[in-house]
């Protein structure tokens, strides 16, 4: 059986459903064939994988410790029972 | 023409048509996940006043919640004060929730409804139309393959395939963290909002398509602009290419 390729240009828009798992077989199947013999479309797909990798290393930015803290507080008071 | 403020979570949403073109048969309806395990002990433990569970659940989703406040406002302070409105509405509203989502989904449904409402408020607007150029068309420049016509169509031209970052790559440094800091900041809003959450957050795929109101098909469309962007950006750190 032969598989209609693929070209370099079409498979570098495929490669995020690609690592999703989103892709039919087939499609999945063509991408695997491609790139098991070119190389610059695998080096495409590695510097997109260390593009999410690093991504993932950046520091998370969330609230400030004090805002953090009013809310606890926000919270601890609401479910005060009330004085009797 | 005076620009439209829109819904933004029309704009959300790229047309059916856009996304059948590039990928036929996988507008899969949005399906908002089911209630985790473990949900209905912390909504009873938070209506029971347990701050440590509170505490738990403030840290662990604040981030993430930024990130989507930062969608529909105007800057980083703003979107802050909208995470935190949005915990003093689940303080006092904690006991209205149904459970017909999972708890985190409902949070992030409170989020967007106080944090759209702050946008409009700040007359933010949306620029384009929901089909808007960014999210379509090839996200690796043309000029870099063979043209129509040569024997290797649409095949890497020679001195225009990707080269290898060397070693240096292997190791984030500051600078890079500071460039990549900076190309997600020029995003265009959709596709900064969901790489965020997808990778930098770490959030599945079906809780980003749940939180955004996206299809899966959508999702990974603006995920794989917003990827192929940033690539590109460590790609003209690491071998000195010129940017397009």
């Amino acid at each position: 059986m032969t598989i209609e390729p693929l070209p370099c240009v079409d498979v570098v828009e495929l490669l995020t459903d690609y690592l999703e798992g989103a892709l039919d077989p087939a499609t999945s199947a063509r991408i695997d064939a491609h790139l098991a013999q070119c190389p610059p479309c695998v080096t495409y797909l590695e510097q997109l994988r260390t593009t999410v990798n690093d991504l993932g290393s950046l520091p998370a930015q969330t609230l400030s410790d004090s805002a953090i803290a009013e809310l606890e507080a926000a919270f601890g008071d609401f479910h005060r029972p009330p004085a009797s | 023409m005076p620009v439209a403020v829109l819904e933004r979570t029309a704009a959300c949403d790229i047309t059916a048509a856009d996304r059948d073109s590039r990928h036929p048969g996988v507008g899969v309806k949005v399906q908002p996940p089911p209630a985790a395990p473990g949900d209905t002990d912390l909504v009873a433990r938070l209506r029971a006043g347990d701050a440590a569970a509170f505490a738990h659940i403030v840290r662990a989703w604040s981030p993430a919640m930024i990130h989507v406040a930062r969608y529909f406002v105007g800057s980083h302070a703003s979107a802050e004060e909208a995470v935190q409105e949005t915990w003093l509405a689940v303080i006092r509203g904690i006991d209205g929730f149904e459970g017909r989502s999972s708890l985190r989904t409902w949070v992030f449904h409170v989020l967007s409804n106080i944090a759209r409402r702050q946008g409009v408020k700040e007359s933010r607007t949306v620029l384009s139309s929901p089909v808007d150029g960014e999210d379509a068309g090839p996200t690796v420049d043309p000029a870099r393959f063979r043209p129509a016509g040569d024997q290797w169509a649409g095949g890497w031209r020679a001195e225009a395939a990707p080269r290898s970052w060397g070693p240096e790559a292997a190791a984030l440094n500051s600078e890079v963290r500071a460039l990549l800091t900076a190309a997600l900041a020029q995003l265009p809003d959709r596709q900064r909002v969901v790489i965020e959450l997808r990778d930098v957050g770490g959030l599945p795929a079906g809780e980003v398509c749940a939180i955004l109101d996206l299809s899966p098909a959508n999702q990974r469309v603006l995920l794989h602009r917003a990827r192929a962007k940033l690539r590109e950006r460590l790609e003209g750190y690491f071998t000195g290419r010129e940017q397009g």
